[in-house]
């Protein structure tokens, strides 16, 4: 049998040694669109920021088909949270797509003709062509958001991991995005993405991650995406792990 | 000018322009008070240099740089394994090696026997005629070195400064490129100390802050940062060797001879704010001046529009006839003076709008039209609140009010493909009748 696209295995990550997630047993399959939920601090980002090697692992490891992160970035594309940077800087929203493209450029070569045009097509792909030239602060919410799934399309990537990218949009950009996850199922891509608004995980998603500090339940939306197991993230935060991190935080203090 | 004076001048201008693209990276990416820091803890530094190594550029320059990161260094640790917060690290890391640096000047002029012979305090206060060939020559060299750096890693220190978390995941090595350019700029920073002083910090700021004035694209920012530093330089060097105001004839403060050799690093820095407050004034977009012409146009029209759909209203009872409307009925229905209403009106005759007509006004044919128009786009909307938003029709009429004037004409098109026809009754140009009786607007302040 083939690798998986992303196999997560006894993945530990802590935040100045408090730990926010705990041994994450994961495989995700091929060509699905994988909904990440889970309650306010369960850890959903953190996932995939560790999964990037945004954050040091404690313990574990991530593949991408068999083999670690550095080897197999070409293959990955990343929509950060809208919010992760500064949208008064000085760039058109063109530049901003053409960075998806920097990583196959290497160092020093600079974006030509080929990944200006590849950049267009990226963002016709998401209905933002005619706003190419537009500083990106003088986008809406949902256009910046475009914006950045187009930079993740310019990666040209056979995974991607998608921070929130429904928080804050209008119903056009919602529409947008949930038409180029269509898209990119039927091109085999395997997508995962950040989600939290409950009523729309059945209709968006094939696979389901359910997390709360530990992973809940993994599968198929049909089977995962149950009450039972909806209690089990949502229904009270799982006090004791809660505390085991607050004790850990605090004897670090105290030393 | 003297040959001296020009040596000086070149190395000003290039440790502006230096300065300025540099420091657009740290501006851009929030780092701008590292200069600062480094400033200060470069004075210590250049103390135990001068103590160990005697009067040596070079050995200087090394010793600055190194308290100077040491500092640096502190603070990071200071902000990692304390609550103390960034802001306050950095003031108590700067404000330590600053008074080491104090002490061990005021130690040196003692063991010199009389002050200015070391010189040292040129790196405080900033004294550019110190500056010989040789260190024309570095400065030179260190601004071809971080111009070459600056292009060839453009992409990467663009991608650096806008997201560094994107950047990390694609695989660059954001720390590496962290470190190159900033510790270019902490070297640029230590250079430019003897000419400029401890201000050199304003010289990596203001000149990155005017330029993003001027333009929204990264790469004539960092241009006009350039141009910026370099004619602070070049002005605050010229000034302080008394030549501008000898060739022009002109002695602001009326110094005469007093206005000889004058700190160079205050001048350079006052040149850059000049600039910096021009820019902040007459910018296109982003200025002080041209947004307020925008706020002023928007109102204007806003106005204007509003006496075309006051003249409307008035007028609609008796259509396709367009009745004298008399100034006193214009002031019923909104809360105008009678200047503001005559100039309004006097806007609508140029226009073309309004025309004067037995001791009133009343719309032309052109200006029905143009009403006409307004008046859809008010009622659209109202119409879309009452029902869409479930919004009671006597609240409708001032919500509208604030945003018609910005309507699009796609927008009004949409309002019109969501409400049923039959809503949208036939009126002279498809007006649909006022959702509300039409009452006075007292809410309307005269602009």
């Amino acid at each position: 049998m083939p690798p998986p696209p992303v196999e997560i295995h006894d993945m530990t990550v802590a935040y100045h040694r408090k730990p926010v997630l705990w041994d994450i047993d994961l495989t995700v399959p091929e060509g699905k669109l994988v909904g990440i939920i889970g309650p306010n601090g369960a850890g959903k980002s953190t996932l995939i920021k560790a999964a990037l090697g945004l954050v040091p692992l404690v313990s574990g490891k991530v593949e991408y088909y068999g083999k670690p992160y550095a080897r197999q970035r070409h293959l990955v594309g990343y929509v950060p949270q809208r919010e992760s940077v500064d949208w008064d800087f000085p760039v058109s929203a063109l530049d901003v797509v053409l960075m998806g493209t920097y990583g196959r450029l290497g160092w020093v070569r600079r974006p030509g003709r080929r990944e200006r045009d590849e950049a267009a097509r990226c963002l016709a792909q998401v209905g933002m062509e005619e706003f190419r030239n537009r500083q990106i602060r003088q986008l809406s919410g949902g256009q910046q958001q475009r914006v950045f799934l187009a930079r993740a399309l310019a990666q040209d990537a056979l995974i991607y991991f998608m921070d929130e990218p429904f928080v804050g949009v209008d119903a056009a950009t919602e529409q947008a995005i949930v038409r180029l996850l269509q898209s990119l199922r039927e091109r085999d891509k395997t997508v995962l993405v950040v989600h939290h608004d409950l009523q729309t995980v059945s209709e968006y998603f094939d696979h389901v991650i359910l997390l709360n500090m530990r992973l809940v339940a993994a599968g198929p939306t049909d089977s995962t995406f149950t009450n039972e197991n909806l209690q089990k993230s949502y229904g009270g935060r799982l006090t004791i792990l809660d505390e085991a991190a607050e004790a850990v935080r605090l004897g670090e203090r105290s030393r | 000018m003297t040959y001296p004076t020009l040596i000086v001048l070149v190395g000003t201008t290039l440790l502006g322009s230096t300065a300025g693209v540099l420091g657009s990276f740290a501006v851009l990416r929030r780092r701008a008070l590292v200069g600062d820091l480094l400033s200060h803890a470069a004075l210590p530094g250049l103390c135990l240099a001068f103590l160990v190594l005697g009067r040596s550029f070079s050995g200087m320059v090394a010793g600055a740089l190194l308290t100077g990161l040491v500092a640096i260094g502190l603070m990071t640790l200071v902000c990692r394994f304390t609550r103390t917060k960034e802001d306050a690290a950095l003031g108590i890391v700067l404000s330590t090696f600053f008074a080491a640096g104090v002490v061990l000047l005021s130690v040196i002029q003692k063991q010199t026997g009389g002050g200015s012979r070391a010189g040292l305090e040129s790196y405080i206060f900033g004294q550019a005629a110190g500056m010989n060939l040789r260190d024309v020559w570095m400065i030179a060299g260190l601004s071809l070195a971080s111009l070459v750096m600056v292009l060839l890693l453009y992409k990467e220190l663009k991608l650096l400064s806008f997201d560094p978390g994107f950047a990390r995941a694609q695989g660059w090595p954001t720390f590496l490129l962290d470190m190159a350019i900033m510790g270019t700029l902490c070297v640029v920073t230590v250079v430019g100390l003897p000419a400029v002083g401890i201000l050199m910090v304003a010289v990596l700021i203001v000149p990155a802050a005017t330029a993003r004035f001027w333009t929204e694209r990264l790469s004539l920012m960092l241009v006009l940062a350039a141009a910026a530093g370099g004619l602070a330089g070049a002005v605050g060097t010229l000034l302080s060797a008394g030549l501008l105001q000898e060739w022009v004839g002109f002695d602001p403060l009326a110094f005469g001879d007093r206005t000889k050799n004058l700190p160079t690093g205050p001048l350079i820095v006052l040149c850059a704010t000049a600039v910096f407050l021009a820019s902040l004034l007459f910018a296109p977009r982003r200025g002080i001046v041209a947004r307020a012409a925008a706020e002023l146009r928007l109102r204007a029209k806003t106005a204007r529009e509003h006496l075309l759909r006051t003249l409307f209203e008035l007028s609609e009872p008796h259509l396709p006839e367009r009745p004298v409307v008399t100034v006193e009925q214009l002031l019923a229905q909104r809360a105008w003076s009678r200047a503001w209403a005559r100039w309004l009106v006097w806007w609508g005759q140029r226009r073309g709008s309004v025309e004067r007509a037995g001791g009133g006004v009343r719309l032309t044919e052109v200006g029905l039209g143009r009403a006409a128009k307004l008046v859809r786009a008010h009622r659209l909307w109202e119409l879309y609140l009452i029902r869409g938003a479930n919004i009671a029709p006597d609240h409708v009429d001032r919500d509208a009010d604030a945003i018609e004037h910005l309507l699009t004409p796609e927008l009004v098109a949409e309002l019109e493909a969501q409400l049923e026809p039959a809503a949208v009754a036939e009126l002279p140009g498809g007006v649909p009748e006022s959702p509300h009786v039409i009452s006075p607007h007292d809410e309307e302040r005269p602009a």
